[in-house]
């Protein structure tokens, strides 16, 4: 798969994901099972992950995002490809030798509850990754764990309590506090707040926020709800069945999307302004998405795609920009939407998309 | 409402207020749950006395005055020869021989109590080990640890015992040796099944990110919550472990006379059961007591561990009363057809 290099130079560049691929075998049934085929979970992604910014991964349940994070994390091993992080090919390293990087690469995970163990107390969760790269020690230990612990926002006083103590955005904090002991350089937030209530969403960013200031965080920031992904990535990454359908900067992306899939999601996303939303047109994509074991040939999207003409299933659409765009915005499509164009059928109108980045904009001034 | 305006009040609330409340584990609200069980505490007070008084027996047998292996032939054996019933002198009676059963029986249980609680300590450490490991590594070594488990869980065990007693001759160690061979392979099956669903946990691919390795993972993090599943299983597994060792000394591979067990007491009372119902019934009657008391425990370990039956049992005595409070006569209802 050809790849134009984006422009910046690689000291920008934290992490730069070359071709990934991810196939998970399965098994037929019997005593010795044999593969009888594979899960195309992610299939030639290549991505990169500035340094200090946020890269947001938006895609439908099942398009492979949560697999890619696990393969930068080395919390998988990828079936081919590259995982470039500050200079060193992670997929290379073995056990041993990952450890290291293990304390650069931190994940906060999508379940507030399945991600802390119920049995052991908050100080031993989040002193963990102390005690296993022995940094810190006793009292030592303690004290920067309560110090983490503040830094995230919970009560030091409640370092021996046990994780159903608490609510779910503390229990995120928690996750938070122990990513960051660490003090790691990337933090992959695998849907870190799909499952709060919008209130305690809105804290958790703004505290992701003012952790990435205060750490120079770099972010990959996976999510469906792609409002909270404009509001808070620099970079956008669109996703779907295993490959990457457009990526660019957000606003680029966002309000004048190429690819039909980003439009068609852009325009399914509700819109917090009432007005917008009585006025905004949606694409409905027919169809469901195809299984993963068996994608469709050409551009994987062209079964449902309304642009989709013969070219589309046999030839893939190489990743690239587009006329009129910036260079880094690119574009997997053979026949990108242009401006102004409709892909609604009703007549003109305020196109699908834009009236919900109305919405963010009040969203994106509270943290401000 | 814009999302400025959510945030902003949210702020307000904050997440929790602090509340000063005692953090409790989740070991002291089980131990909370177990006190209110009686069974449960009644149980494990008699299994408390019954060690006691195993622990005292060379006390108590210098206070009753009789050796457990002297034969008192003047005051033991009447004039037939035959074992003496209760009395002041010989609490329990005596046995074929004119020896002081109730020394004896405490002194079996010094034996039986040792040999359950040993032979279930090494079965435990050795089923969670084998159980966490093919649990937790899967592939070929969970395949070939699973196989092993089946086999031993499908092999005639008493058969087995019997032949190693034989090839190595029947003692202490060998009883627990065997007991612990056989007791291994539940806890580590349940321990297996327990492990492949938490690894797939996230707090477990937590750990894996923070760099845990395979070991730290299963004693720090998968562990602790094996531990509650585990506890039942050894409560239950000692009375087991009991009733194995009375079996293999009652067939004469396990503790050998003239140490005493509750199992070879037996053994040597059938011969006169016809004329001393004492001598089979003391040491019976121990055997059944420590069991029940033991499974009894048992069960109360489970429901205070797991809170979910305890609710399930409150919903089904709630649904009891429900009924009851159905079947009540209510002024007959018009009939309409």
């Amino acid at each position: 798969m050809t790849t134009p290099q984006p422009p910046e130079a690689d000291g920008d560049v934290l992490v730069r994901v070359e071709s990934l691929v991810k196939y998970f075998p399965v098994k037929g049934a019997g005593l010795v099972a044999r593969t009888v085929g594979h899960v195309q979970a992610v299939d030639g992604v290549s991505l990169t992950i500035p340094r200090g910014k946020t890269l947001g991964l938006v895609g439908e349940t099942g398009c492979g995002k949560s697999t890619l994070a696990r393969c930068i994390a080395g919390l998988i091993p990828a079936t081919s490809g590259q995982v470039i992080f500050d200079g060193t090919d992670l997929t290379r390293l073995n056990r041993r030798a990952m450890r290291p990087f293990r304390r650069e690469i931190q994940m906060i995970f999508q379940d507030p509850y399945g991600s802390l163990n119920p049995r052991r107390r908050v100080g031993s969760i989040i002193g963990d990754p102390f005690a296993v790269h022995k940094t810190a020690t006793g009292n030592e230990r303690k004290k920067a764990v309560q110090e983490m612990m503040e830094r995230v926002g919970l009560n030091p006083e409640h370092y021996n309590r046990f994780p159903a103590e608490f609510s779910g955005g503390q229990r995120q904090r928690i996750g938070l506090a122990r990513a960051l002991a660490l003090r790691p350089k990337l933090i992959i937030a695998d849907e870190p707040v799909s499952a709060l209530d919008v209130s305690i969403q809105a804290q958790i960013l703004n505290l992701l926020a003012d952790l990435q200031q205060d750490f120079g965080l770099s972010f990959l920031f996976i999510a469906h709800d792609l409002e909270v992904v404009r509001h808070v990535s620099d970079q956008v990454l669109v996703m779907y069945l295993g490959r990457v359908a457009e990526q660019g900067p957000k606003d680029p992306v966002y309000d004048t999307p190429r690819h039909p899939y980003t439009a068609a999601l852009l325009s399914a996303a509700p819109a917090a302004d009432p007005d917008a939303a009585a006025a905004r047109q949606r694409i409905i994509l027919t169809g469901d998405v195809p299984s993963p074991i068996n994608p469709p040939a050409g551009c994987r999207f062209h079964p449902r795609c309304p642009k989709a003409q013969e070219l589309c299933s046999q030839q893939d659409p190489p990743l690239e920009s587009k006329a009129g765009d910036p260079p880094t915005h690119l574009t997997a499509c053979h026949f990108p939407i242009q401006p102004h164009e409709d892909l609604t059928t009703s007549t003109v109108g305020s196109r699908a998309g834009l009236g919900t980045s109305t919405g963010s904009d009040s969203f994106g001034g509270g943290t401000a | 409402m814009s999302l400025t305006q959510i945030e902003f009040q949210a702020e307000g609330t904050g997440d929790a207020p602090a509340q000063a409340i005692q953090g409790r584990s989740p070991w002291m609200l089980a131990w909370r749950r177990l006190r209110q069980d009686k069974v449960a505490i009644a149980s494990g007070a008699l299994i408390l006395v019954l060690a006691l008084l195993a622990i005292l027996a060379p006390v108590i047998s210098s206070l009753v005055g009789h050796s457990p292996d002297t034969p008192y032939t003047n005051t033991g054996l009447n004039s037939q020869g035959l074992p003496v019933g209760p009395s002041g002198t010989f609490l329990f009676g005596t046995d074929g021989l004119g020896r002081d059963l109730f020394v004896r029986v405490l002194y079996g249980a010094q034996i039986s109590l040792l040999v359950g609680f040993v032979s279930t300590l090494i079965g435990t450490a050795a089923g969670v080990v084998m159980g966490m490991t093919a649990g937790y590594f899967g592939g070929v070594i969970d395949t070939v640890l699973a196989r092993f488990i089946d086999s031993v869980l499908a092999f005639p065990y008493v058969v087995l015992a019997l032949a190693l007693a034989v090839v190595f001759g029947p003692s202490l160690s060998v009883t627990i040796g065997v007991i612990s061979f056989f007791s291994w392979a539940a806890i580590a099956r349940v321990v297996r099944g327990q492990t492949l669903s938490i690894k797939e946990k996230e707090y477990v691919e937590a750990a894996r990110s923070i760099g845990s390795g395979p070991w730290r993972i299963m004693f720090i993090d998968i562990l602790p919550n094996l531990i509650a599943p585990v506890l039942v299983l050894a409560t239950l597994a000692v009375p087991t472990a009991i009733v194995f060792e009375a079996t293999l000394s009652y067939l004469g591979v396990g503790i050998q006379p003239p140490t005493s067990s509750w199992g070879n007491l037996l053994s040597q009372a059938q011969t006169f059961y016809q004329t001393s119902w004492w001598y089979l019934v003391f040491p019976a009657g121990f055997l059944l007591l420590t069991t029940l008391a033991f499974n009894l425990l048992g069960d109360g370990v489970r429901d205070a561990m797991d809170p979910r039956t305890e609710r399930l049992f409150a919903s089904q005595r709630k649904g009891r009363r429900s009924a009851a409070k159905r079947a009540r006569p209510t002024p007959p209802a018009t009939e309409v057809s």
